[in-house]
C-alpha cells in the first residue's frame, strides 16, 4: 500500500520537476537539496554527543526457502563529533563458534576509503583489508558493508522529495545519493519521522536503478541525553527473496572507550 | 619432553589467579571442538614402514576463558590434542595457550604460554619467529606450539611496542617412522643440540616488536635474539638418524603492507646472523581482489609472491628451506554466503630446478556448529637436489569434519 503511495508521489514529483524544468528547476533543485540535507543533518545530529556505545546483537539470516541461520556479535563505537571525520567501530563475532573472536576494526572516512583491519583468531593474525568492497555482503547477510560503515551525514548528497505517512507517523521523504566511490547503490530513499527525526525506512536502488532492498528500522528507544536507537533492523532483498534481521540488546553509552581501544593492536587481545 | 612445559609456571599462575577472591565473580566462557580427519595418500611412501594410503586422526581442542568484572584480568587455557591412527609421533598434546593477562590503559602484561603471529605475506611466514612450528600437524608452518613467555606491551599514539622474554625453548615436532611427509632419515629429538653443542637450552630468548600504520601503510619491525626455531638437521652416521641443532641467532625483520583500493602490496624481509653466516631472506608480492564477481557477491582474489633466501645450501651450515628462489601463484574465491564457503588454490615453483608443490583448500559451515574442510597437497616435478624430493610420493587429500561446542 505504502509503496504504491510513495511511487505515485515520486512519479508526481518527477513530473513536476520535469515539466517545470526550464523555468524554475535550478532554484527548486537547490531548495530540495538544502531541505534534504537539513532533514538528514537534523536526524544525524539528534544523537550528537553519544561519545561511545557498546551493544550486542543477534543477526538472523533467512534464505528464499525460509531456512535461517544466526550469528551473535557485539559492536563498540567511538563517536567523532567532527562531521568531516568518521566514527571508529569494532565488530566482534561470538557465534557461529568456528568464527568466534573474528573481528573487524573500521576507521570510517567521509569520502576516502575507510581503514579496515580483520582479525583471524585461529592464526592470531591481524590483516589490513581493502575497503573497496563496499557493496559486498557482510558475513553472508543482506546487509552490505556500506550499510554499516556509510552512515555519516556527508557521505551523501540529498534531495527532499516530500512528506508522507508511515506506520502512523508523519515522515519526510528524502532521496540520498552516495558521494563515495564503489557504492552498490545509485540512490536511496529514506523516510525520517517528523517527531524525533529518526530514519524509519530506506529503499536501496542498485546501479541499474532497480529496487534492490528495503531496510525497516523498528523498536526505537530513547536513551539518556535524547539519543535514539532502533533495536530491530530488517533488511529484505526484493531481488533474491532473502532477508536479514538484526536484533540489538540494550545499548550502553559513554563506556569510557577511547581512541586506544580502536587501534589494530587491541584486535589481538580479543581471542 | 614437550609436556614438561605444560605443567610449570602458567598453570600455577592460572591457579593462583583463579583462587583469588576476584575469581568468584567475573565471566566464564567455555568452548571447544572435536574433529575427525582422514588423509589419503595416492602413492606408497619412499621409505619402508611408512604408512600406506589412509591416515585417520582425532582432534580435540578446549577453550576456557575467564575475565574479571572490571575487564582488567584474563585467564585463558587452550589445550589441544591429536590422536593419530598411524603415526605415534603425530599423536601428541600441547597447551596452545595458557596465560594470565593484565590489561591497563596503556600497558598489557601477559605471562604463560601464548601464540604470536607477525607478518603479512601468504606463501611464507618469514618474520614470524616466536612460536615453534608443530610440523606433525602440517608442513605449512601455520600450526604452532605454545611458547612460554612474559610479554609486556604498550599501545601509544605512535604505535604498539611489545617486548617478549622467553625462558623455555620448544623443540620442533617431527613425523615418526610410520609417518609421511618426512625426510628419508628420521629426526630424533633426543639428539637435539643447542649452541656450543649443549643438549639443553639454558639461554633466555628475547624479542622486541613495533607495529603501527601510517595512512595506507602498515609497518612492523622486529628483533629476535635466541635459539633459532628452525633446526639444522645433522646426520648422525652411527645411528642413521638426523639430530636437530638449534643455533643461537640474532634476527631483525621488517614487514610492510600497502593497501590501495583492491590492491594489497606485501613484503617481509629478514637478516639473520648465525654462528656460521649472516644472510638475508625476503618474500614479497601482491594480492588483487575482484569484488562481486557473481550476483550473490562472491570475491575472487589473485596472489603472486616471490620468495628469496640467501642462506647456505649446506645443511651443516644452515637449516634448509624450500623457499630459496621460488614463485607462488594463488587464487582465493570467497562466496560470502551464510556458510562462509571458500576455495583456495596455489602453486609454488622453484625458479632454478622447477620443483613444484601445489595446494587446494576448501571449507564451509554446515548448520550452526559443523565445519567441513577438504585440502589437497601435491608435489610435482621434484628435483633430486630439492628438499621436496623427500615428499615426492606424499601427495595427498585430507578431509576434516569439525564439531564446535
Amino acid at each position: 500500500m505504502f509503496k504504491r503511495n510513495l511511487q505515485n508521489k515520486l512519479a508526481a514529483a518527477l513530473a513536476v520537476v520535469t515539466l517545470g524544468f526550464s523555468l524554475i528547476a535550478p532554484v527548486k533543485a537547490d531548495e530540495a537539496a538544502d531541505k534534504g540535507y537539513e532533514i538528514a543533518a537534523r536526524s544525524d545530529r539528534s544523537d550528537l554527543g553519544f561519545t561511545s556505545s557498546e551493544v550486542t546483537a543477534v543477526m538472523t539470516l533467512t534464505n528464499s526457502a525460509g531456512n535461517t541461520s544466526t550469528r551473535e556479535m557485539y559492536f563498540k563505537t567511538l563517536e567523532k563529533e567532527n562531521e568531516e571525520v568518521g566514527d571508529k567501530s569494532l565488530t566482534v563475532f561470538e557465534t557461529p563458534r568456528d568464527v568466534q573472536g573474528t573481528a573487524l576494526l573500521s576507521h570510517a572516512k567521509i569520502l576516502e576509503a575507510d581503514d579496515q583491519w580483520l582479525y583471524l583468531p585461529a592464526l592470531k593474525r591481524v590483516k589490513r583489508i581493502s575497503s573497496t568492497n563496499k557493496s559486498g555482503p557482510f558475513v553472508g547477510s543482506e546487509f552490505a558493508f556500506e550499510d554499516f560503515t556509510s552512515t555519516e551525514l556527508n557521505k551523501y548528497d540529498y534531495k527532499f522529495i516530500g512528506e508522507d505517512e508511515f506506520d502512523g507517523m508523519k515522515v519526510d521523504v528524502v532521496e540520498r545519493f552516495p558521494r563515495y566511490e564503489n557504492s552498490g547503490y545509485v540512490r536511496q530513499i529514506a523516510l525520517v519521522d517528523q517527531e524525533v527525526f529518526q530514519v524509519r525506512k530506506i529503499d536501496f536502488y542498485d546501479r541499474k536503478n532497480s529496487l534492490l532492498k528495503t531496510l525497516t528500522l523498528k523498536d526505537y528507544r530513547e536513551y539518556e541525553g535524547g539519543v535514539w536507537r532502533a533495536h530491530e533492523l530488517e533488511m529484505v532483498n526484493h531481488q533474491t527473496g532473502k532477508s536479514t534481521t538484526l536484533s540489538y540488546g540494550d545499548y550502553s553509552f559513554k563506556t569510557g572507550l577511547q581512541d586506544n581501544d580502536f587501534v589494530k593492536g587491541v584486535l589481538k587481545r580479543i581471542r | 619432553m614437550t609436556n614438561s612445559v605444560l605443567s610449570k609456571t602458567p598453570i600455577v599462575a592460572a591457579l593462583l589467579a583463579l583462587s583469588s577472591p576476584a575469581a568468584t565473580a567475573g565471566e566464564w566462557d567455555v568452548s571447544g571442538s572435536v574433529g575427525t580427519e582422514l588423509r589419503t595418500f595416492f602413492e606408497k611412501g619412499t621409505q619402508p614402514g611408512q604408512l600406506d594410503t589412509f591416515q585417520p586422526s582425532l582432534l580435540l581442542e578446549g577453550d576456557v576463558r575467564w575475565q574479571s568484572d572490571n575487564r582488567q584480568w584474563d585467564v585463558v587455557l587452550v589445550p589441544y590434542a591429536r590422536l593419530d591412527g598411524k603415526d605415534g609421533q603425530r599423536t601428541h598434546a600441547d597447551m596452545r595457550e595458557a596465560y594470565v593477562r593484565w590489561t591497563g590503559d596503556e600497558w598489557t602484561v601477559r605471562a604463560g604460554l601464548a601464540k604470536i603471529f607477525w607478518g603479512v605475506t601468504e606463501s611464507r611466514h618469514l618474520v614470524d619467529i616466536i612460536n615453534q612450528s608443530d610440523s606433525v600437524e602440517d608442513i605449512d608452518d601455520e600450526d604452532k606450539l605454545g611458547q612460554p613467555m612474559v610479554e609486556v606491551s604498550t599501545i601509544r599514539d605512535w604505535g604498539q611496542l611489545t617486548a617478549y622474554v622467553m625462558p623455555r625453548f620448544r623443540k620442533r615436532t617431527f613425523a615418526g617412522a610410520d609417518g609421511r611427509l618426512r625426510a628419508p632419515f628420521l629426526v630424533e629429538n633426543d639428539l637435539t643440540r643447542f649452541d656450543e653443542g649443549r643438549d639443553d637450552d639454558e639461554d633466555v630468548d628475547f624479542a622486541l616488536r613495533y607495529s603501527h600504520y601510517f595512512g595506507d601503510w602498515d609497518v612492523g619491525l622486529s628483533f629476535f635474539r635466541g635459539a633459532d626455531r628452525e633446526p639444522r638437521l645433522v646426520f648422525d652416521g652411527t645411528r642413521g638418524l638426523l639430530a636437530p641443532y638449534y643455533d643461537d641467532i640474532t634476527q631483525v625483520g621488517v614487514d610492510l603492507q600497502y593497501t590501495k583500493e583492491a590492491w594489497l602490496w606485501k613484503f617481509e624481509g629478514i637478516v639473520r646472523d648465525t654462528p656460521f653466516q649472516t644472510f638475508a631472506a625476503a618474500v614479497g608480492g601482491v594480492e588483487y581482489t575482484f569484488y562481486g564477481v557473481t550476483d550473490a557477491g562472491a570475491d575472487l582474489g589473485v596472489l603472486v609472491e616471490f620468495q628469496y633466501d640467501g642462506r647456505s645450501s649446506d645443511p651443516l651450515l644452515a637449516p634448509q628451506t624450500i623457499a630459496d628462489n621460488d614463485i607462488f601463484i594463488g587464487t582465493r574465491l570467497a562466496l560470502n554466503d551464510a556458510e562462509d564457503t571458500d576455495f583456495l588454490g596455489g602453486i609454488v615453483v622453484d625458479v632454478e630446478d622447477g620443483s613444484m608443490s601445489g595446494l587446494v583448500e576448501s571449507s564451509r559451515r554446515f548448520g550452526a556448529n559443523w565445519v567441513g574442510e577438504i585440502e589437497g597437497r601435491f608435489f610435482m616435478n621434484t628435483d633430486a637436489d630439492n628438499l621436496l624430493y623427500g615428499f615426492r610420493r606424499d601427495s595427498h587429500v585430507m578431509l576434516r569434519l569439525t564439531r564446535y561446542f
